[in-house]
């Protein structure tokens, strides 16, 4: 993919070229606008001059009559011989009497007497340049005409180099925008190659990779942190899901081989032995340890599945009130013989009538669930506290015990699925214990925080209230 | 007892029948639930298996037509749907047990057992006798040979329901539904330590235990003579 080649298809460089075509047209306009109040301004300052001229003269022929006219037109062109201006007064035959042009104009006048001709005079330099007069005819009483004009050739002269200086600035600048929409065309298409290329990167397996940002702090570079931030999470929650596969494995491996060695045991036991009694009880023995090691592993993936459950939300639909007080009461009754035995003393302050709107039985396993950690993890003769207090929006249910604890850099692992504190392996549970109590803390939109009891493990949990 | 069962799968079907006939019970096996419904409605069972997931005709559907028919035969479903809505769903269509698969086979048999008793039992009791062992559910009093047995409400509870079915063996799961009223997996022991210390205040000082274990599958409370 290189960025040249694709330069026009890029979605920049098309963006540009509307911005130049929009940005020409209004230059257009702006320039359109420029034109017509400059040149057709001076075109007009001309018709105005010409007017006042041609209406001060006939004002002098009512007043001194044909002869006071010549005068003033003869003193006119004294004044200014080369000048630009223009005087011409023909009698009824269109004969000149006084003036500047030999002949008057053949170009018929409009509607208001103006006319644009060529200029042919004594007057006119030679320069070898057309020059253009325009003029306004006026008829006379008694039959004479008056043409006053102006030679307009340096008006428009002006009016071409106006318009030159516009077009040529409308093409400079399209063509500097052509040029500029393309360097940014390419530049960003360059960017989007660069994302393209470490996307690909990515996708052929490689997820710890992650697009270059800019220093700029500009959108594209808040997309790629936006990006990355992404790959960020994907690759957290691969390396999730490969732990929870590698602790599965490793989980259900210990069980399996056992499983395996009790049937192997079972196959070297020789069925019916010459009158041994012993052998059917024996293999009975192996039997129902066998029975039992495929029970733990399906106990494990039944909480799995509970879990995935639970957490897809499949389960709001049964939510009801429910007496949290008596649900935790029944989880302590259930379990306080466990304590005693080992001769642990349990704090119980349970708020009456603390009601909630949850799932009775994933609440009741929630808190089963913890309540035996904090006997199991409870040296004897230890103490265990149950709190449940209602608080204005929610309930809280505080479980402590006077266990090991767990190191603070450890607190967020605990509830993934299978994991297990190093020195913890060694006893009984599935490492689900907790990944199932979060996951039923979430379903109920509830918090769980795990604190330090010093010593032992604070776990507090709040529930909202329906 | 005379059993049906419906199930699509034939090796659950050759499992559970082949379990059904070694403990003595005759089974009528069916593969799907039109066929089932049928045999059900045509022969008189005591008890009825019934998987959720059925070709043609679901279990639950079998169940409404077979209720709608005023059949009362008590029905145990079998299914790979374990949450609680499921079993909700299943107990309310008129199902009377419910049982998640994969399923142990003692646990299965434990509860045809109890679901068939259920039937056969008087409605109203006041009182429970097994050997020596009396339970007056009126004063909520329990004496052995004579000897009043102090024993908490929950205890209480516990012996009551093991008396119910009695000479039956019960699961902890079983028990831990029917006395605790809740579905969940206690992943401990926690059943046994209750179990011992009933044990302690029925048991520990008589000759004759009546409460036995029942190795990875749970408890039985029977007479000393009576063999299971």
């Amino acid at each position: 993919m290189s960025a040249s080649t694709n330069l026009f298809r890029s979605s920049v460089f098309r963006l540009g070229m509307v911005y130049v075509a929009l940005f020409g047209a209004s230059v257009l306009l702006l320039l359109g606008f420029i034109y017509w109040s400059t040149a057709g301004y001076m075109l007009r300052q001309a018709d105005a001059t010409i007017e006042a001229e041609i209406t001060g003269l006939a004002e002098g022929y009512r007043s001194m009559g044909l002869l006071g006219l010549t005068r003033t037109i003869r003193e006119r062109l004294s004044g200014t011989p080369a000048g630009p201006s223009v005087y011409l007064l023909v009698d009824t035959g269109y004969n000149p009497i006084i003036g500047n042009l030999d002949r008057w104009p053949d170009v018929e006048p409009d509607e208001q007497g103006w006319l644009n001709f060529r200029l042919e005079t004594q007057s006119v330099p030679e320069d070898g340049i057309e020059h253009r007069g325009r003029a306004r005819s006026f008829r006379l009483q008694g039959g004479y005409h008056l043409l006053v004009g102006r030679d307009i050739h340096e008006l428009e002269a002006m009016q071409a180099l106006i318009r030159r200086t516009l077009v040529w600035g409308l093409a400079i600048m399209a063509l500097l925008a052509l040029i500029g929409g393309g360097l940014m065309g390419r530049s960003m298409s360059r960017r989007i190659g660069r994302i393209n290329e470490t996307i690909d990167e990515i996708m052929a397996g490689d997820l710890s990779r992650r697009m270059p940002a800019g220093a700029s702090g500009d959108d594209f570079d808040q997309l790629i942190d936006n990006l990355n931030r992404m790959l960020e999470r994907i690759e957290n929650l691969m390396e999730g899901v490969r732990q929870v596969s590698d602790n599965i494995a490793h989980d259900l491996r210990t069980p399996l081989a056992r499983l395996r060695n009790r049937l192997e045991v079972l196959k070297e036991l020789q069925p019916g032995a010459a009158g041994g009694g012993e052998a059917p009880n024996e293999q009975r023995q192996v039997v129902v340890e066998a029975i039992e090691d495929a029970d733990t592993m399906l106990s494990a993936f039944n909480a799995l599945l509970r879990i995935a459950r639970i957490e897809s939300r499949a389960r709001r639909a049964e939510f009801a009130d429910l007496d949290l007080t008596a649900v935790a009461g029944d989880v302590v009754e259930l379990y306080e013989p466990l304590a005693e035995e080992k001769q642990q003393a349990i704090e119980v302050n349970l708020e009456r009538g603390v009601v909630i709107r949850g799932d009775r039985d994933l609440l009741f396993q929630a808190l089963a669930n913890l309540f035996d950690n904090a006997i199991k993890y409870t040296p004897v003769g230890g103490r265990i506290w149950v709190h449940l207090k209602d608080a204005p929006h929610e309930a809280q249910i505080t479980i402590a015990d006077g266990g090991p604890g767990i190191p603070t850099d450890s607190r967020a692992k605990v509830f993934q699925r299978f994991y297990r504190l190093d020195d913890s392996r060694g006893s009984s549970g599935s490492g689900l214990g907790l990944s199932l109590v979060q996951a039923v803390v979430q379903l109920h939109g509830g918090s769980i925080a795990l604190g330090d009891n010093a010593p032992g493990l604070r776990v507090e949990i709040s529930l909202p209230r329906a | 007892m005379r059993v049906l069962v419906i199930e699509d799968d034939s090796d659950t079907l050759a499992y559970i029948a082949q379990g059904l006939d070694q403990h003595g019970h005759v089974v009528d096996k069916s593969g799907d639930g039109k066929d089932g419904l049928f045999k059900s409605l045509e022969e008189s069972y005591d008890a009825i298996v019934l998987d959720r997931m059925l070709p043609g005709l679901d279990g639950l559907s079998v169940l409404q037509t077979l209720r709608s028919s005023g059949d009362t035969t008590p029905v145990l479903i079998l299914s790979a749907l374990g949450e609680v809505d499921d079993r909700v769903e299943g107990l309310r269509k008129g199902g009377d047990d419910y049982l998640t698969k994969p399923f142990a086979f003692s646990e299965l048999l434990a509860r045809l057992e109890a679901l068939v008793r259920r039937g056969d039992a008087p409605a109203v009791e006041t009182n429970l006798h097994v050997a020596d062992l009396e339970m007056d559910l009126l004063a909520r009093t329990v004496r052995r040979s004579g000897k009043t047995i102090e024993l908490q409400p929950r205890e209480f509870r516990l012996l009551e329901y093991l008396m119910r079915h009695s000479g039956q063996v019960v699961t902890r799961t079983m028990l831990l539904e029917k006395v605790w009223d809740y579905h969940f997996d206690p992943q401990t022991n926690v059943i046994d330590v209750h179990i011992s210390r009933l044990r302690g205040k029925i048991d520990r000082d008589f000759d004759e235990p009546l409460i036995h274990t029942v190795r990875s599958v749970g408890y039985v409370l029977r007479p000393p003579a009576v063999e299971v």
